[in-house]
């Protein structure tokens, strides 16, 4: 976690407990369960997790919409279960849902909640940067997914905040929208926003954000900078996956260790599986020495933190 | 949207974000709410049209005579008195749910507005519709020959706010509890219910015997029955006043209790 100044957004061993549930027996389920978090002004930290880790709980505590029921959170120094309108006006929300009423339509939505603010950003500039003019009259309702996220994302930003909480920011975004609300983003933090953000797409985690929370089961198991969570990755037991071309039908001609397997996928290309380490790739070469072979290309497939993601939370895949 | 656009947001240059004041942030989504009403044609029929048909139905067939001076002079308290309960109670309770459904609520508490400012716009855009539906409904009783008494319109105003408030905190306490479809069902079928036999247009002693006693408990019974004897015969009806404060702190220490933002 970094130790650098005051954090903007301050959890520490937050439980957050529902129910009673019917399918849980009737009694309360602890669905956050000591998760401990910081969110620094000029970053983008995200929460990444499957579905149900505990990511939008979190949030909302953060945000004041639910009561936690353990732990501490500080939001700009100061408790957001008291949050007061002047706290309030200094904090974005994006909630998942939207939250917008269906009827109503995109600009005259925004001037009503820019009517909340003493010092409210252009609603005209907004609308214009985030496409919205093209639909700027149509009812919410009959906006796609992804128009709506960029009206939501608009309302989030209209008061000017210096924290900005967006619950799946990418969720129904098409390629070209899902760019122009990544720069967004991007340029808010390096105008020094601190930016909290849930994902359950590592590549989202990969592209926007700073620092990395993965969240499974209503815990934290890794954080850090996405290349410190690689490098921790790479450390722990994984799988690998080397590729070499050379000729094909190749003799099996050295002893690799039993849980690694060596497969031809085409005429002349070789994958090779298993948790490798450099002792392994030694006798990989071990074995092309041997026999005279040398391979027209090697390859070894780079980590993406969606294979530290599968390594740290066990239980339930994205 | 096109890919290289280059509109820029003035984002270095900050002013410290802060919130407009109480006042202006309930008086803004007061104004965004009754707008909202007033721009829905469901809400229109509830708000306007129907309470407009049972006044002229009430004016011409012979159910109220031999109460008051005229048909119109007893009929337009009660209707009046209709007219908040749409407004208040079914009008509010649908849109609160359907808010309540999509995360409006959600979003507009996380705004400087927040959940009393939410409430208290609620409870302003409620009384900005009911003054527009005074407006018409007068006007159309005016024609008719209603003439009402100067004290009885003093009386009849603060009277018509307080049945307001009930019928919003009803209307909260549904919408913040169940299911908006069972929300519209609820106050829907309230509406007609207590519209017919409540005591609201028609008097206790037009409805039949069973309901009687019942009604100037109700706050139907009791808000029809205050602005009748405020506006034929000029008095205040205290009993009907208890009556609506009871309902009103009974039904928002309920809301306030059990009401559910998501």
């Amino acid at each position: 976690m970094p130790t650098s100044p005051t954090p903007a957004l301050a959890i520490d061993g937050l439980i957050k407990d529902v129910g009673p549930l019917a399918d849980h027996d009737g009694r309360m389920k602890r669905i956050v369960a000591g998760i401990s978090m910081n969110a620094h002004r000029g970053q983008v930290t995200a929460l990444l997790g499957a579905n149900g880790a505990g990511k939008t709980t979190t949030l909302e505590c953060a945000q004041g919409l639910q009561k936690r029921d353990g732990g501490t959170i500080s939001l700009l120094g100061e408790d957001p279960d008291r949050a007061t309108a002047a706290l309030r006006a200094r904090v974005g929300v994006m909630l998942q849902d939207g939250g917008l009423p269906p009827a109503a339509r995109p600009v005259a939505l925004l001037r009503h909640v820019a009517g909340m603010y003493r010092n409210p950003r252009s609603v005209d500039d907004l609308v214009e940067r985030l496409g919205i003019s093209a639909f700027a009259s149509t009812s919410i309702r009959r906006l796609s997914g992804g128009q709506r996220q960029r009206v939501a994302l608009a309302a989030s930003l209209v008061g000017n905040p210096e924290v900005l909480f967006l619950d799946e920011p990418s969720a129904g975004l098409d390629p070209q929208s899902r760019r122009t609300v990544f720069d967004l983003i991007r340029e808010l933090r390096d105008a020094g926003l601190a930016i909290v953000l849930t994902t359950h797409l590592l590549d989202d985690a990969q592209k926007l954000a700073d620092y990395v929370y993965i969240v499974d089961a209503g815990r934290t198991v890794a954080s850090g900078t996405v290349p410190e969570l690689l490098r921790q990755a790479t450390t722990a037991e994984a799988q690998r996956t080397l590729v070499f071309e050379a000729i094909p039908r190749l003799r099996p001609g050295v002893a690799l260790r039993a849980e690694i397997t060596v497969e031809e996928t085409r005429p002349g290309s070789y994958a090779v599986t298993g948790p490798l380490t450099p002792a392994d790739l030694a006798a990989l070469a071990g074995w092309w020495s041997a026999q005279g072979i040398m391979p027209t290309s090697v390859h070894l497939a780079s980590r993406s933190l969606e294979d530290v993601f599968l390594a740290l939370s066990g239980s339930e895949q994205p | 949207m096109s890919a290289g656009q280059t509109v820029s947001l003035p984002l270095g240059a900050r002013t410290p974000s802060a919130p407009a004041s109480l006042g202006h942030r309930i008086l803004q989504q007061g104004r965004y709410e009754a707008l909202t009403m007033l721009r829905n044609g469901e809400q229109l029929i509830l708000a306007i049209v129907l309470p407009l048909m049972a006044l002229i139905a009430l004016a011409v067939l012979p159910l109220l005579d031999g109460l008051s001076s005229s048909r119109v002079n007893i009929a337009t308290p009660g209707v009046l008195a209709l007219c908040a309960m749409s407004t208040a109670f079914t009008g509010q309770g649908i849109a609160t749910g359907f808010d309540r459904r999509y995360g409006v609520l959600r979003f507009l508490s996380t705004t400087p507005l927040g959940k009393g400012g939410l409430i208290a716009g609620k409870v302003l855009a409620v009384l900005a519709v009911l003054a527009v539906q005074v407006a018409v409904v007068s006007v159309v009783a005016a024609l008719l020959g209603w003439r009402p008494s100067a004290t009885g319109v003093l009386l009849a105003v603060p009277l018509l706010i307080l049945g307001a408030v009930a019928f919003t905190s009803l209307g909260l306490l549904v919408a913040g509890t169940v299911r908006p479809e069972a929300t519209l069902a609820i106050t829907n079928l309230l509406w007609i219910l207590l519209g017919a036999l409540g005591g609201i247009v028609l008097p206790p002693d037009r409805l039949p015997v069973v309901v009687q006693d019942v009604v100037h408990f109700l706050p139907s019974g009791a808000l029809g029955q205050a602005m009748r004897d405020a506006l034929v015969g000029g008095q205040l009806n205290v009993f009907a006043v208890v009556i609506l404060l009871g309902w009103s702190i009974l039904a928002s220490a309920a809301a306030t209790r059990w009401f559910k933002w998501s």
